[in-house]
């Protein structure tokens, strides 16, 4: 018997071997979607970049070549999308900046998933009071424009790339929030749930032990799916001057520095927003493949 | 906002739709509320001290003390948040440590320029958000829905900033179609006498055909690049409303009866999916204050946004709490034109 065959089977003969089955039934149903798979190596891409930085990057990314005869270069075989006002050669930045990218959506999504799902299952599985305060809060934070938000929250914390995921972690969090507390809505009233309580098991042990883990799964999809806001919101902050300070290479950051050159030497600002678009865009298409098969509500 | 929708016909002394609205309206002032708390919190944790911001580094001991009971510092922190609330319910955001005058006048100057870009965008990204959602809805799962996807998708993942520099470059630098940076050329900038403020509608009313096409040249690259991204959000909240409304039996009926294939569908469906659409397009149109702040930063527009992004970067607190409030506030209040228009205009919530 075959390895597929023992994942495809119809009678699992063990837990693990239908989990296993139920897992790759999605992962085959994932990889019909062209656009998804795109999306996927776009990302497995940006991760394998991010940790082997230092050995892709030709160059350094901070320290540039002579400032007489290097600067401004187009690009060539040599630099291949060109070098900076500080002769720095942008292809070697743009990997470096890699890191940054994924650091923010990283940091971003551990301290805003848990956040949202503890304040929305909470909310729904309490009801009541309780719900009706968490959900209030919730509603102010999604009141304002999430990059408008932001900038303030930096505008306050001063600017940094520390402060700018804070801040757009605060701002990130009230939808996951709302979805969490949607689900628990549906899942509390479920005859496990019930069967639990009788049991004597605690309030909290029930949200963290039995809740969480079923709304993970829409959250994850719509984390993903945010992600691409989430880059983009870092970046605008980044070209605002709020997020990573120079000399780091943040994408957002070059781009406002190859701004005065745009007209005269135009891929020194093009490439680090090309960058950012092909990332944001391999996210959005991984998450939509994701949406498509994990949640089939939306799957019209 | 959205919890609006279960306090069904409980309260018989009072019309379902009128109770509807109260609560509604209640909510929306919460809401609001909590916006300038947040904002009044913001401004107490800021790193820079506001006393040093109005008497300088240089001030003596006994001139920061008085400076320091006049601003209410003071005082518990429950107690100037309530002064707070009285001043910018009194109509007082502060004065702009920048321009020396009142932010509320600062705001209402900049504030036409942003309102007629955000208007010029969000005609085109309706324009032509709703005939492409439709489309993808019609030829589901075909080439042309997936390209339809794929020009939200790309919407979803540029940086508008980027794409605005792109644009310049490509159509002002080197193809000369359109007008730089700015609101208008200077030479006509004092052919037109500011009455409303939003610069195509005086210069039309004014008969200064010229300045007119000058500014239309002006706003337009910017307006439909501020335009594609409520095109992405609105294709794709049409294209699901499309195909929930097609899906429906009416149409079916529609067909059997021979109704003509267009008529069912732009004038059958798309009636019943415009009643969520105004919903879509009032927050698209939110949205795009925030896509404002980049755009005009891009674009030197001398707007809200690049109002907010100058008080940033001069440290100028007072303002960009003032203009961020104002952002949430026209924020709130377009979400609650939305619930409003959505709960007179579908007769199924009206009858709940």
């Amino acid at each position: 018997m075959s390895t597929r065959e023992w994942l495809l089977t119809e009678q699992p003969g063990s837990r693990r071997q239908a989990r296993m089955g139920q897992t790759y039934r999605t992962w085959l149903a994932f990889r019909r979607n062209r656009l998804a798979m795109v999306g996927l190596g776009i990302v497995l891409a940006l991760v394998l970049v991010a940790l082997l930085a230092p050995w892709l990057a030709p160059q350094d990314p901070i320290v540039g070549g002579s400032l007489r005869t290097e600067r401004l270069l187009a690009p060539s075989w040599q630099h291949p999308m060109g070098t900076d006002d500080q002769a720095r050669d942008i292809l070697s930045r743009i990997i470096h900046g890699s890191r940054i990218t994924l650091l923010v959506v990283a940091l971003v999504a551990v301290i805003a998933t848990p956040i949202g799902l503890l304040v929305g299952t909470t909310a729904g599985y309490y009801g009541g009071w309780v719900d009706t305060v968490l959900m209030r809060i919730t509603d102010i934070f999604l009141a304002f424009p999430r990059l408008i938000l932001a900038l303030a929250f930096v505008a306050a914390l001063g600017p940094g790339i520390e402060n700018a995921i804070i801040a757009i972690a605060i701002t990130s969090w009230p939808p996951y929030a709302r979805l969490a507390r949607a689900e628990t809505l549906t899942i509390r009233t479920a005859d496990h749930i019930d069967a639990i309580r009788l049991q004597g098991a605690h309030s909290a042990r029930i949200i963290w032990g039995h809740v969480v883990p079923l709304c993970l799964s829409s959250v994850i999809v719509r984390v993903t799916l945010d992600m691409a806001g989430i880059i983009l919101t870092a970046a605008g902050l980044g070209f605002l001057g709020l997020g990573a300070q120079p000399p780091q290479p943040e994408w957002g950051a070059m781009i406002a520095g190859g701004r005065r050159f745009i007209l005269d030497h135009w891929w020194v600002a093009t490439m680090p927003g090309l960058a950012i678009f092909v990332v944001s865009l391999g996210f959005n298409f991984l998450g939509d493949g994701l949406r498509d098969v994990l949640d089939p509500k939306a799957h019209k | 906002m959205t919890d609006t929708a279960s306090g069904e016909g409980r309260h018989g002394a009072l019309p379902a739709l009128l109770w509807k609205i109260i609560k509604i309206f209640a909510s929306v002032a919460l809401t609001f509320l909590g916006l300038l708390l947040v904002t009044f919190l913001i401004g107490r944790v800021v790193p820079v001290d506001p006393v040093l911001a109005v008497v300088g580094d240089r001030a003596s001991q006994s001139v920061y003390d008085r400076v320091f009971i006049e601003l209410g510092l003071d005082k518990p922190l429950y107690e100037q948040f309530w002064i707070y609330l009285q001043k910018i319910l009194s109509g007082d955001l502060g004065t702009s440590f920048l321009t020396k005058k009142p932010i509320v006048e600062d705001i209402a100057r900049v504030f036409p320029a942003t309102l007629e870009l955000a208007t010029v965008a969000i005609i085109i990204g309706t324009a032509f958000g709703i005939p492409l959602g439709v489309l993808a809805a019609v030829r589901q799962g075909k080439l042309s829905d997936q390209i339809v996807r794929v020009v939200g998708l790309i919407g979803y993942s540029a940086p508008i900033f980027w794409l605005g520099l792109l644009g310049l470059l490509i159509f002002y630098a080197r193809l000369h179609w359109v007008a730089g940076p700015g609101r208008i050329d200077i030479s006509y900038e004092y052919a037109i006498t500011p009455r409303t403020g939003l610069m195509l509608w005086d210069s039309a009313m004014q008969g200064q055909w010229d300045a007119f096409r000058n500014a239309l040249s002006h706003i337009i690259l910017p307006a439909a690049l501020l335009g594609y991204y409520s095109l992405a959000y609105i294709s794709r909240m049409t294209r699901s409303f499309m195909l929930a409304e097609l899906a429906q039996e009416y149409i079916i009926t529609a067909r059997v009866k021979g109704v003509a294939e267009w008529r069912i569908i732009w004038v059958h469906a798309l009636r019943n999916a415009a009643v969520p659409l105004v919903t879509v397009i009032a927050l698209s149109y939110a949205g795009l204050l925030e896509g404002s702040v980049l755009t005009e930063t891009v674009f030197a527009w001398p707007g809200l946004g690049q109002y907010l992004t100058n008080s940033l970067q001069n440290a100028d607190m007072n303002a960009v709490l003032g203009g961020t409030l104002v952002i949430g506030a026209i924020f709130v209040g377009l979400n609650l034109l939305s619930d409003l228009l959505y709960t007179l205009l579908d007769p199924r919530v009206r009858r709940r």
